[in-house]
């Protein structure tokens, strides 16, 4: 990138990088959305690969993702995002692939996707906002809805008697030979987003190496879906979630060493 | 395996699936994505067996689900793309369907149908007509439907829909059934790379800094917009009129019409030799292409025959299409069999002589 100090007589502390549009993100004041957006199409500015990247939104807040993200995009079905990417990275296994989730789509509708996208060793890098609810339809109870707590279709809290427990689908993931790298971060902090941001740019270099699939899970918020302040969301964020979610890396290729070679398609 | 004795072509016997699987081969697919389901397993068997020794890619998907949104996927990413199924799978693809069809992504659909409702029965059947022809997901859309009546025609539909879809940049789909995909006949197969790809500068390669991103979307929040997209497709769909195809059957001295499609076309087919050699002089309209479907073609038989027989592996569904192109200026009658039963041709001459009976008795 081209080194700019200076920008109408100011010190330029901060850019929008190339590869994020001019449009106003529509996401709820404290969201982690724009933040998860902003830290990927940062990566793929730094990394010099705007041409060779595509990605796939989802259904769900982040629907309108491609409005943001500078890059050739497909608008996935609910739940579906890892399939379409599955679909993409077999036409153009030079490329670089990603899928970007929210919990209701990637770990409810579309359980089996994400599963056998991981299970294939599909060599995409998978996105999964948890925040445990269903943010654009309202604030119904997600399948990462903790137990307890109140949305509104579980407005006497999660019983998970009659409605289940937590799914950590991302800790189910890291069994499975195909995933190659997997990690838990969040972007509730600066120190966080720099971790997240590390993260991704991992699984960019790894997806070079085509030995299965990196996948991020992101705790996040959703500070109108909890009714909460962002700073109130954040806080909440560290003493409930990350008890059930615990942040750090799951798997790591050290890990999968043993794993024989995947063959080149 | 290749067939040129003596610089002509020659015939191979083969599987309606196999000659469908083989033709989508040389129309040189660049993805196949599919899920077992009888009767039409052996397609994705075939690909299986056969892609990896051209370089494409097959990918057997966890669902039919799954694998229709890689057709979506892939198509989007500029490549020539297929998937096959059976009735109740193509049931679990109507949701992406109809993404695709919004988006406009060419692709190939194949539904080599079963007898339903429900998981119903592995026997071949019509009922799937209503589903492919008049959209078969939500939302105002419809595919290029192509109903094969041969295994000859199982592997040619697979060039003529390929290449359809790719002009229109919508959907196309061949709808079998379950006896088409079986059955053996001689078959001579399409030759290979003789269908040009088309420039896709939509799909989604990577934007170079030269172009603006390309978005593969059917979401459009705006209702103008989102009408304006109807418009197009609707627009598109009127386009299409011009491609459609029909066979005409001993039609010309002709009194009465049959019309059916598929395999009931191959049973009617026998129905108009039986029924001739009793002397009733009866025709037979085949509808090749189901959308765009050929209601001229019906609609100018009403000044020569004195009524229409259609004839179905279903509990009427064709049959609707045929009134509204006759438009109530002739009688439409309608004989079918569900349920993965097969009419004889003794059948179609049975009910074709009642209503011949019933004419000449009701001094008409």
């Amino acid at each position: 990138m081209q080194a700019e100090t200076q920008q109408n007589g100011f010190e330029l502390v901060y850019k929008k990088p190339v590869t994020l549009t001019d449009t106003p993100f529509h996401y709820c004041p404290g969201c982690g959305h724009s933040v998860v957006h902003r830290v990927l199409m940062e990566v793929v500015d730094e990394m010099g690969i705007q041409d060779k990247t595509i990605g796939v939104a989802p259904v769900g807040c982040s629907v309108f993702a491609y409005s943001y993200m500078n890059i050739d995009m497909q608008e996935a079905a609910h739940g579906r995002a890892s399939a379409v990417a599955t679909g993409i990275k077999r036409i153009h296994p030079d490329k670089f692939v990603f899928s970007y989730q929210g919990d209701g789509d990637l770990a409810a509708i579309g359980t089996a996707e994400t599963i056998h996208t991981v299970n294939r060793g599909e060599n995409i890098l998978m996105i999964f906002i948890n925040n445990a609810i269903y943010g654009m339809t309202g604030g119904q109870m997600a399948p990462t809805t903790l137990l307890n707590q109140v949305t509104s279709t579980s407005p006497y809290g999660r019983n998970h008697e009659t409605m289940g427990y937590p799914l950590k689908i991302t800790d189910m993931l890291v069994q499975l030979p195909g995933a190659y790298y997997i990690t838990r971060q969040s972007v509730h902090t600066v120190n966080a987003v720099r971790k997240l941001k590390k993260a991704v740019e991992k699984s960019f270099e790894y997806q070079k190496l085509n030995r299965g699939t990196c996948f991020i899970e992101v705790v996040s918020n959703c500070p109108s879906g909890w009714k909460m302040t962002p700073l109130e969301s954040n806080k909440w964020l560290e003493v409930n979630m990350f008890p059930i979610y615990p942040i750090g890396d799951l798997k790591v290729p050290a890990v999968s060493i043993n794993k024989p070679e995947k063959q080149g398609k | 395996m290749e067939e040129k004795v003596n610089g002509k072509k020659e015939a191979r016997l083969m599987k309606g699936n196999e000659a469908l699987a083989e033709s989508a081969m040389r129309a040189d697919i660049d993805a196949y994505f599919g899920y077992p389901i009888t009767p039409q397993s052996e397609i994705l068997e075939y690909f299986t067996l056969e892609m990896p020794k051209r370089h494409g890619v097959v990918l057997q998907a966890e669902s039919e689900l799954a694998a229709i949104n890689m057709v979506y996927g892939a198509a989007g990413a500029g490549g020539r793309i297929m998937t096959s199924s059976s009735s109740p799978g193509i049931s679990l693809m109507q949701e992406a369907i109809s993404y695709i069809a919004s988006a406009e992504l060419p692709c190939l659909l194949v539904n080599v149908t079963r007898g339903g409702p429900g998981l119903g029965t592995i026997q071949p059947s019509q009922g799937d007509y209503f589903q492919a022809v008049k959209g078969g997901g939500h939302g105002d859309y419809h595919l290029i439907v192509l109903a094969p009546s041969s295994v000859q025609e199982m592997a040619d539909f697979v060039f003529d829909g390929i290449r359809l879809a790719e002009k229109y940049r919508c959907p196309a789909m061949i709808l079998a059934d379950g006896a088409l995909g079986q059955m053996m006949e001689k078959v001579v197969l399409p030759e290979e790379g003789s269908l040009p790809k088309p420039e896709k500068n939509w799909a989604t390669v990577g934007k170079p800094a030269t172009r603006e991103r390309n978005v593969i979307t059917s979401l459009f929040i705006d209702p103008e917009k989102m009408e304006g997209i109807n418009i197009r497709l609707q627009e598109k769909y009127d386009k299409m009129r011009e491609e459609v195809r029909f066979e005409e059957i001993a039609l010309d001295d002709a009194e009465f019409a049959l019309v059916a499609f598929g395999l009931s076309a191959r049973v009617c087919q026998k129905a108009v030799d039986l029924a001739r050699e009793k002397g009733i002089r009866v025709g037979l309209l085949r509808p090749i292409t189901l959308y765009p479907f050929p209601k001229e073609a019906i609609s100018n038989l009403t000044n020569k025959v004195i009524f229409f027989l259609v004839v179905e592996m279903n509990a009427g569904q064709m049959v609707e299409d045929v009134a509204l192109s006759v438009n109530g200026k002739r009688p439409v009658y309608f004989k079918g069999r569900m349920g993965g039963m097969v009419p004889t041709p003794e059948d179609v001459v049975e009910k074709l002589e009642s209503l011949v009976h019933t004419l000449s008795t009701s001094k008409i």
